[in-house]
């Protein structure tokens, strides 16, 4: 055989094999967490608040915090993102203040989250007063996922054809009903996109809640928030704790495992829906 | 009549909405200005009190003594760029040869399934990474280096590897994949193999690409938190890789709920912030430059 053909196929391999070992380290972490964490999961410990110390009980505090924690932040962030690109995209042209705006987005995705976290309870929870709170959570965490929804939402736009504006700018619709008619509904598909991936990142993150919105489980505490004012419990912020602050680690491994799992199906599910819904819109697209 | 007074309060109706649009717009700027406002503010007034010399120089940080409470940063600023650096050395490599696999090796099939699964490994949170380092990667790499300390620096380096990997790997494909097939046609009709082809034309063509990569990817390790954190055991000390360390982002993430507001300490959290932005920002605009070089080559 051609020495140089030896040689390519010795790089080739060892490539496969680097490529195929990252993917084996995963699937192996992946698996060490499904085979730890789903003797845990059952129907209490999806429904119960944590019991006797938290040796015992499950972890419905902690995904309703989630839930709550997630929704608000995206409640917050989806318009003003998906509006923010509306306007850069359809109304604004090439001008001094959209480079600001633009260059605005870029640094926002680029400051580490612990930062968005120090600000926010630098803010929020101590000079606004709004304490650690669902609110100062979700407050912090929309500083963290508007750049995401925007420029999902920006590119989704993008893609949609001028064709499609003119011709209705031609029939006489203004702007807005341009927009709102002939431009949204086809970027729709693209925007809940990056809406979802938003939720999964603000789900999955845990320093910015840690420093603002969640408490280490007290045992008065309810089960669900009664007020945006309330702390709550949350299910990144609960593997943290239960994992370095619990008096005994090792005693509640597996509820730690457990929760885990559930957090980890909840983002890569997420993010599953989210790649479906854009394969499927890019096969269907027709124009 | 009726006609006019409809079309001029449609006129009004475009025009509200113009300005909300810019109004949400405006958000992201209001709020990029109000965290450096609020940055500087809280952490300069430190600087009143301590030096900014001792603060970013000084070798003992001790925020909390009673006797001599001391800022001194480099430890932690040491601990950052350990950890970072062995997420580097480690992830370049392999990031680099897996992106070369995936764009030029791989048969159609393996690559559909691939850069999903890449795609979904970005997706996993930071403190899933940081449990199992906690847990099982810190027992894994205790016993094969023989080391006293189950949390040390390269548990964290080695768990931000494979955390800024899918960056690394999926940016760098990026770059190679942009090369114009021009390049790669005209190697292959001189008689260059796929490989020789790969080492000579796409790599040396697509390394601003790669360089950008690597550098998002330092930027990303750096600000990481919740992994390093449950890692690296938090021993604010100049050692070596075998030994506990701590990090910039670990510390604002341990101390911030410990100390009273307004206070020194509270004040120099958010100096440290301000150092750890600088070197964040500074990583990213290294990209862009570089990201926005290549794309001006390309057309």
């Amino acid at each position: 055989m051609n020495k140089k053909i030896l040689k390519q196929r010795i790089y080739f391999q060892i490539f496969r094999v680097v490529t195929a070992s990252v993917i084996i380290f995963i699937l192996l972490m992946i698996g060490i967490f499904i085979t730890n964490g789903a003797s845990a999961i059952n129907w209490t410990f999806l429904t119960d608040k944590p019991r006797e110390g938290m040796t015992q009980g499950g972890i419905f505090p902690a995904i309703m915090g989630t839930l709550y924690l997630t929704l608000l932040t995206i409640a917050f962030a989806f318009p003003i993102g998906v509006a923010s690109a509306i306007y850069l995209v359809e109304y604004a042209g090439e001008s001094r203040l959209v480079q600001v705006i633009n260059s605005a987005i870029t640094n926002l995705a680029g400051v580490p989250s612990i930062i968005h976290g120090l600000f926010g309870f630098g803010l929020f929870v101590t000079y606004l007063q709004f304490g650690t709170s669902i609110l100062s959570g979700a407050l912090t965490l929309f500083l963290l996922v508007l750049p995401i929804v925007i420029s999902a939402a920006r590119e989704a736009l993008l893609t949609v054809p001028k064709s499609f504006r003119e011709g209705s700018l031609a029939l006489g619709a203004t702007k807005w009903q341009t927009v709102r008619e002939n431009v949204l509904p086809y970027g729709l598909p693209g925007i809940l996109t990056g809406a979802i991936l938003a939720l999964a990142r603000a789900a999955g993150e845990t320093a910015p809640i840690l420093l603002t919105a969640t408490f280490f489980f007290s045992a008065g505490a309810p089960a669900v928030p009664t007020s945006l004012l309330d702390g709550t419990m949350a299910l990144s912020t609960h593997i943290y704790y239960m994992a370095t602050q619990h008096p005994n680690p090792a005693l509640v491994r597996s509820l730690t495992y457990g929760t885990a799992l559930v957090l980890l199906l909840l983002v890569l599910s997420l993010n599953l829906v989210a790649i479906v819904i854009r394969t499927r819109h890019r096969r269907r697209r027709n124009w | 009549m009726r006609g006019k007074e409809k079309k001029r309060s449609a006129i009004w109706k475009e025009t509200l909405i113009e300005k909300a649009l810019l109004a949400s717009a405006l958000v992201s700027v209001v709020v990029v200005v109000l965290i450096f406002a609020f940055l500087i503010s809280q952490g300069g007034s430190a600087f009143g009190r301590i030096s900014i010399i001792d603060f970013l120089l000084g070798t003992k940080w001790e925020p909390t003594s009673v006797i001599a409470p001391s800022f001194g940063t480099l430890p932690l600023l040491y601990g950052t760029m350990l950890v970072t650096s062995i997420a580097m050395v480690v992830s370049v490599p392999l990031g680099l040869m897996a992106a070369i696999y995936i764009a030029e090796v791989a048969y159609p099939l393996e690559k559909e399934i691939l850069k999903p699964v890449i795609e979904l490994l970005s997706a996993v949170p930071s403190v899933i990474y940081g449990l199992f380092a906690l847990v099982v990667l810190a027992t894994w790499i205790q016993q094969l280096t023989g080391t006293s300390y189950r949390l040390n620096a390269l548990n964290g380096g080695v768990i931000l590897a494979i955390m800024v990997l899918p960056t690394v790997v999926s940016l760098a494909e990026d770059a190679i994949t942009a090369v114009p097939r021009e390049y790669k046609e005209a190697a292959i009709a001189l008689g260059a193999s796929n490989w020789e082809t790969i080492r000579s034309v796409l790599l040396p063509s697509a390394s601003s690409g790669i360089l950008a990569a690597v550098f998002l990817g330092f930027g990303r390790a750096v600000g990481e938190t919740m992994a390093v954190l449950m890692a690296t055991g938090n021993v604010a000390a100049i050692g070596s890789i075998l030994e506990p360390t701590r990090t910039m982002t670990s510390t604002i993430a341990i101390e911030t709920l410990e100390v009273d507001f307004g206070g020194l300490h509270y004040n120099t959290l958010f100096a440290l912030a301000i150092e750890l932005f600088v070197i964040t920002f500074a990583f990213n605009y290294l990209a862009d430059i570089i990201g926005k070089r290549l794309r001006r080559m390309g057309r």
